[in-house]
């Protein structure tokens, strides 16, 4: 499928914390694409790293060696000023707690058309103002709530007002950083299926962070998994599902709880162990083993993986 | 069920005061909890499932009270229950607590092994040295590894999962023979909350305790609940098996809970939503709570509050549908998908 559009493209990006002897890194190696309308996912535990990939493309956290390629154009380090205003209007993201990424004290008529405001993009007052409007409308709130403060707002209703915000600077490409995790079971499905109503009206891509996997299984085209800073495997949705290679990989999926009582009950939990990697000899690198379907292993694993997913096939 | 009967709530009524107002937050709750059993008890946030089980402890806020209904445990009515020495007899010793957050549950200025020591010495008698090996012998049960150099740390150079395994050995410390979990999970990544659902499954066995599971994740109820019950608006609105609830729902709420699960959902559909919010409870409500959010509601949910229909002995559901006079009503589709992948 090389002909899709490819909207950011990632080249062994490292991102490191600190420098000298606390030097930390927390991003390394990555390499990976996200074409044009699609929503990509990034599964991994907490501390892995997923969102400071997010975070690195959109320009918060600097990169330290590597590049990140938006349409083509590289924005990682130093870039002009008018790219640098390009890709901060472009590249929009959403936050996770929805309790904590809004200014409690503006009003949401402030907090949606801040963005509007830092880059001019309105002729006048009135233009600003419904501007704010049709974003409201747009993720199902009233334009009379402009003129409310957050904290009239329930937890469902302030991610509302955290996706406006974002699409008031109309993004080709929004970073959704586990945007579901901290709301209720009943407003899950109302902020997925919005976001999913967006892509398909706006033709946005989205950039899916998440530890779950069961919602990203609903959500996204491809994922790829993190783990301690490395995406260990990279594939479209089903075939991840259908055919996991990595042991982390497994080891997520039979982690993740199935509504079924029976299934749930009978299902056996794998743990991983990085430790059973033996890479002293025998380097790892990052190969597409099936097309489209990319592991990091070294030659020794990824034969052992694909022994592993042929018999699984034929025990089914 | 021939097993024992450990503690009995019936028709709780609980009503908190604020700024005057009055809010009724549990509203006729009756639960039987068994011995060994264990129960998920479900429910959007709001609905009442924390309070109902805080009070077992008498853990309600200075402005809440059980106004109503008897709970009843070892022979006593606990519920009458006023001081606090009179409480410090069931918290802690015969049922304790596991609350959600790992992070703000343990006291940060003090060492893991001194707090679960504390526990220990108030509530068994034991103190000093016997009380400290006791509390490491606690700490490589929930299995924490090096417990001897480890009950030296403060909270924060322990993991968000190891924290949870901390407060999980100060509430199982004592033995109780009830243990209630507040979201044990929400807070931890996937990974691990499969290890701590296995690590109080271990315990219960190993203690013979009954658990109580409050969460909002089916598909944490679907792994380690043997009865479950669905709570909306203070009230329990249907309870079952685990198998019937999750194959023979009857409740709406109960269909929209499941049908609204990404898990569940078809990819490139619209995943079907719970519309509206929860009734204000500081306002009577009329008929069925549930009705103005249910598109299938009968005109008589909006009068009068339907009774518990049984299905069977052990599945009981609050809702008009299953009153013969009621006109026919199918589960909705993805229920009976459920059902045939069984």
């Amino acid at each position: 499928m090389s002909e899709r559009e490819k909207l950011i493209e990632l080249k062994d990006v490292q991102i490191t914390f600190g420098s000298g002897r606390k030097k930390f890194v927390a991003v390394d190696d990555v390499n990976f694409d996200i074409y044009k309308g699609e929503t990509f996912s990034l599964v991994g535990e907490s501390g892995s790293g997923k969102t400071t990939i997010g975070r690195a493309i959109t320009r918060i956290n600097p990169v330290s060696s590597g590049e990140i390629l938006f349409k083509g154009q590289r924005i990682s380090g130093k870039i002009s000023k008018e790219m640098d205003k390009e890709v901060i209007r472009k590249c929009q993201m959403i936050f996770q707690d929805p309790m904590a990424s809004l200014n409690e004290r503006a009003k949401v008529d402030y907090i949606v058309s801040e963005g509007l405001l830092n880059f001019h993009l309105y002729k006048d007052e009135e233009d600003r103002r419904k501007k704010v409007e049709d974003a409201l409308r747009e993720v199902g709130l009233l334009p009379e709530f402009a003129s409310r403060f957050p904290h009239e707002f329930s937890g469902g209703q302030r991610q509302r007002i955290g996706i406006a915000r974002a699409l008031i600077m109309e993004p080709e490409f929004v970073v959704a950083d586990e945007p579901i995790s901290a709301l209720d079971v009943s407003i899950r499905a109302q902020v997925l299926n919005l976001l999913n109503r967006l892509k398909k009206e706006r033709g946005l891509t989205y950039l899916f962070i998440a530890h779950d996997l069961s919602v990203v299984r609903f959500i996204s085209d491809r994922i790829g998994v993190i783990h301690r800073g490395r995406i260990v495997e990279l594939a479209e949705t089903e075939e991840l599902f259908e055919h996991p290679l990595h042991p982390y990989t497994k080891a997520l999926q039979s982690a993740v709880p199935i509504p079924d009582p029976q299934r749930e009950k009978k299902k056996k939990l794998l743990v991983y162990d990085p430790s059973m990697h033996d890479y002293s000899v025998d380097k790892p690198f990052w190969k597409e083993l099936r097309p489209g379907h990319f592991v990091w292993a070294n030659e020794r694993e990824m034969e052992e993986y694909l022994k592993q997913d042929e018999e699984n096939l034929e025990t089914v | 069920m021939d097993r024992e009967l450990l503690l009995s709530a019936k028709d709780i009524e609980i009503e908190f005061t604020l700024r005057g107002k009055v809010l009724k937050a549990i509203r006729k709750c009756s639960l039987d909890v068994y011995e060994g059993e264990t129960i998920a008890i479900v429910g959007e946030s709001g609905s009442g499932k924390s309070v109902f089980t805080k009070s077992f402890l008498g853990m309600l806020d200075a402005n809440g009270s059980i106004t109503g209904g008897s709970i009843t445990y070892g022979g006593v009515d606990i519920s009458k229950y006023k001081t606090e020495k009179e409480w410090m007899g069931i918290r802690g010793r015969k049922i304790s607590m596991v609350m959600q957050d790992p992070m703000t549950s343990l006291n940060p200025l003090k060492k893991i092994g001194k707090q679960i020591q504390e526990s220990i010495e108030i509530n068994q008698g034991i103190k000093g040295e016997e009380a400290r090996k006791k509390a490491i012998e606690m700490m490589e049960m929930v299995g924490i590894t090096d417990a001897e150099r480890r009950a030296n740390q403060y909270p924060h150079e322990f993991s968000g999962g190891m924290r949870q395994r901390v407060v999980i050995a100060i509430a199982t410390a004592c033995h109780p023979q009830i243990l209630i979990c507040d979201e044990p999970t929400t807070a931890l990544d996937v990974t691990i909350q499969a290890q701590i659902l296995e690590l109080i499954r271990n315990l219960q066995k190993e203690l013979n305790m009954t658990v109580i599971y409050i969460t909002h994740d089916l598909g944490v109820v679907a792994n380690v609940a043997d009865r479950v019950a669905v709570m909306y608006a203070g009230q329990i609105v249907e309870y079952g098996t685990v198998e019937e609830i999750f194959y023979d729902a009857w409740h709406p709420y109960t269909w929209a809970l499941l049908s609204s699960l990404p898990q569940l959902g078809v990819k490139g559909e619209e995943l079907p939503t719970i519309e509206g919010t929860p009734p204000n409870l500081f306002n009577e409500v009329k008929g069925d709570a549930f009705a103005p959010r249910n598109k299938r509601a009968l005109e008589i949910d909006f009068e009068k509050e339907p009774p518990l229909f049984e299905i069977t002995e052990s599945h009981k559901v609050k809702s008009w549908y299953l009153d013969p006079r009621a006109p026919k009503i199918e589960q909705p589709e993805i229920i009976q998908k459920l059902r045939r992948t069984k």
